[in-house]
């Protein structure tokens, strides 16, 4: 047993400013912080002052990771980013490659991304919602979210063979076609959603208890948020229909009819609510995109980044040479670089390309909204009550694979 | 050369007496019965696996029939720490921290591949699997694990609690 | 719009910036480091990039000046993104903060800093973010070997 513990980080304040503050450290293995932040307050009694909040526990070292690996080959490190919602991960870094590599996907592809994207978004706003209402103490609450979530894991499971971490994108289109009654299925369970979706809104919109806990915490105005980073669902609840679905339209969503929700105050309950919207708003979409979706080819025919059929192959030689390289060597980007930005559940996910025409990355870059919302975080604690920090944090969706990388 | 006769005695370096040993037998069932059907785990959640852990929790896979349901997030109340998720190198003093906080029985689950074996991260920053640091009583592959893997696992972690010895009043009973 | 927007930026800052060009849908715009607070006041203000996006640095170890600081920013009144690069030398890289203009340049400046090495005059915490106190080395460079461990707790035997 160790007698004394390094301590891997350095707090910005270690004097108190005066007698009867007390500093705290919360974290960072905590269940109010999502277990990967530490935050280190100095509290007034119950009211927090000042606030260093700590990232970095989950460094997993993504980006010199992924200079070893071919544009191909590091799909799976790219789902492990904002694990709620892998998908929207996948279609980001593929599409910042085909952007790269001048690619053009095909219709049904494109269409499909878009179904799955908005799939994704769903799951990830069930498992925030789910996860803030429940360190809140509705249990309830919880069960019902986290079953709904489970349908749409399953489900998922059914076309890409995993629940969480799918690596279902490829560079020039996807991995494989909607299997048969895959989108029955998915009327089934949007229908199941929107009962249970009834049901939250009947326990919680109306709750003296939440309401007195959410209304005026955590509040931001538009113009901090944007002085401080903040994308996504929190921009929007302050009120900016800043939304990258609107103003820089990307795969599908040009042709698709929503709205984007805005808040009033920029409180945790606006944050709440956008989510709650936005999943509906999701829901929407989907059942739209399934009336929309064509047929053809899930992946364009390039020989660039496309494996050729199996039959190919084993047949011919050309084929055999093409599978070949792009398996070992990665598909061949020219030399340049691309910045492509998708509408993630939390915010803009950008990723940063630079390639010097090879098959693996020369630099990949992940601007994470995860990250930039911790560095703006101690403007949502500071002034507050100790425990407003389980509601605040719980609305921010911090989520450590994409904070940390 | 000639083997001396040796006669090898039963219990020699014990010297319990076999009422002595059909009564600890049974204790240990009985203490074996209570510890492993009253798991409290503390879930030390890093990364992905969380998600699986959420859902293990909850239905249709509820970890409470197994009597493991609730989760104390102080490590001086629980007994089973789950490393749920990937370890880097910056959080693993708080993990020791954490294990050494824990009281005797204590029973360490690694959840998912990254904490088995560091998973698919071999850089700078994860720690190749968080039996480096603590020991581990058992090791739950996958990435992330299907819940129906996480009961195995809890099952087989009641098993053995149900087959150990588990010395209560001093270090032979 | 976006065409627009890019033309009067590019016009405008001319006399401070190196060469501009358009990748994506982006403009790129290169300049000598001294210039950053400048092109960058002049960007928030006048033409409305509100939103600091991105602070990262790519490290050319066989060019001099070795690293790349690229900026990027978005505004939410046009809708278009810029992309600022410049060059620092090995010896000496080192660039102006951004934290007087936007606050959330602190935590990515930091991780800049973290990863490349790169000193970002100005900021009053460079701290390191994502690596621990007593890290040695900055791992996104190209001389860093991936697998170069630095365990802060000793491994068990």
């Amino acid at each position: 047993m160790l007698t004394t513990l390094p301590n891997p980080v350095r707090p910005a304040f270690e004097q108190t400013e005066h007698d009867g503050e007390v500093i705290v450290n919360i974290g960072p293995s905590h269940p109010a912080t999502h277990g990967t932040i530490q935050v280190i307050a100095a509290l007034d009694g119950e009211k927090i002052n000042r606030v260093d909040v700590h990232c970095g526990y989950l460094h997993r070292g993504f980006e010199k990771e992924c200079e070893s690996h071919t544009w191909h080959n590091l799909i799976p490190y790219v789902d492990r980013l904002n694990y709620c919602s892998g998908l929207i991960n996948n279609f980001a870094y593929c599409d910042a490659v085909e952007a790269l590599m001048g690619v053009e996907i095909t219709p049904r592809c494109r269409y499909l991304r878009t179904l799955l994207s908005e799939y994704s978004r769903l799951a990830d706003h069930l498992t925030c919602i789910a996860a803030s209402l429940m360190e809140l103490g509705a249990m309830t609450a919880f069960l019902y979210l986290v079953m709904i979530r489970d349908y749409v894991y399953e489900h998922l499971a059914a076309l890409t063979g995993a629940r969480v971490t799918y690596t279902y994108g490829r560079i020039g289109g996807l991995a494989r076609d909607l299997p048969d009654g895959w989108l029955k299925r998915l009327d089934e369970i949007l229908t199941e959603y929107e009962k249970f979706i009834g049901r939250i809104h009947g326990l919680m919109d109306r709750n003296r208890i939440f309401i007195d806990r959410t209304r005026n915490i955590g509040v931001i105005s538009s113009a901090d948020a944007v002085n401080w980073g903040f994308t996504g669902p929190i921009l929007r609840s302050t009120g900016l229909p800043c939304d990258l679905r609107k103003d820089a339209p990307y795969l599908a969503y040009a042709e698709l009819d929503f709205d984007v929700p805005v808040g009033i105050n920029g409180d945790n309950y606006d944050r709440y609510y956008v989510r709650m919207r936005e999943m509906d708003e999701s829901v929407y979409m989907i059942r739209q995109l399934i009336e929309m979706l064509p047929d053809g080819p899930i992946n364009v025919d390039d020989r660039r980044c496309t494996l050729p059929e199996k039959h190919l192959v084993y047949t011919e030689i050309e084929s055999l040479i093409n599978h070949f390289k792009l398996i070992m060597e990665g598909p061949a980007a020219p030399a340049g670089e691309v910045y492509a930005a998708h509408e993630a559940p939390n915010g803009e996910l950008g990723f940063y390309l630079v390639s010097t025409s090879g098959g693996t990355p020369y630099k990949l870059h992940v601007r994470s909204p995860s990250f930039v919302h911790m560095g703006g975080l101690h403007r949502l604690l500071e002034g507050y009550q100790l425990a407003d920090m389980i509601p605040t944090f719980g609305s921010v969706n911090m989520i450590g694979g994409e904070c940390d990388r | 050369m000639t083997m001396a006769a040796t006669t090898i005695p039963i219990h020699a370096a014990k010297q319990r007496s076999p009422s002595f040993e059909y009564l600890s037998t049974k204790k240990d069932e009985l203490v074996g019965w209570a510890r492993k059907f009253s798991l409290f785990p503390y879930p030390f959640v890093t990364a992905c696996c969380a998600m699986e852990f959420m859902s293990v929790s909850s239905s249709p896979y509820d970890t409470d029939r197994f009597g493991a349901a609730l989760p104390r997030f102080s490590p001086r109340q629980s007994d089973l720490l789950m490393v749920v998720g990937t370890l880097t190198h910056k959080q693993a003093p708080i993990l020791l921290k954490v294990y050494e906080q824990m009281c005797e029985p204590k029973w360490v689950m690694a959840f998912g591949a990254c904490a088995t074996s560091g998973g698919f991260y071999q850089n700078y920053a994860a720690v190749a699997g968080i039996d480096k640091i603590i020991p581990v009583d058992i090791y739950v592959p996958g990435c992330p694990p299907r819940p129906e893997t996480v009961i195995d696992a809890i099952m087989m972690l009641q098993d053995r609690i149900a087959r150990s010895s588990h010395l209560i009043v001093n270090d032979k009973f | 719009m976006s065409a627009q927007v890019f033309d009067v930026v590019q016009q405008q800052l001319a006399p401070v910036t190196g060469e501009c060009s358009l990748s994506h849908g982006t403009l790129v715009i290169a300049f000598p480091p001294p210039a950053l607070l400048d092109i960058v006041r002049r960007l928030k203000n006048e033409f409305k990039f509100d939103l600091l996006l991105d602070v990262t640095a790519v490290d050319w170890p066989e060019q001099a000046p070795r690293f790349e600081v690229v900026y990027h920013f978005y505004s939410t009144t046009h809708r278009v993104r810029v992309r600022l690069k410049t060059r620092v030398l090995a010896t000496d890289p080192t660039v102006d903060s951004l934290v007087p203009l936007f606050g959330s340049a602190n935590f990515m400046e930091r991780e800049c800093h973290d990863m490349y090495g790169i000193d970002f005059r100005g900021n009053p915490d460079l701290r390191p973010i994502l690596l621990y106190e007593g890290f040695v080395g900055h791992p996104l460079r190209k001389d860093y070997p991936k697998q170069q461990e630095q365990p802060l707790v000793p491994f068990r035997t």
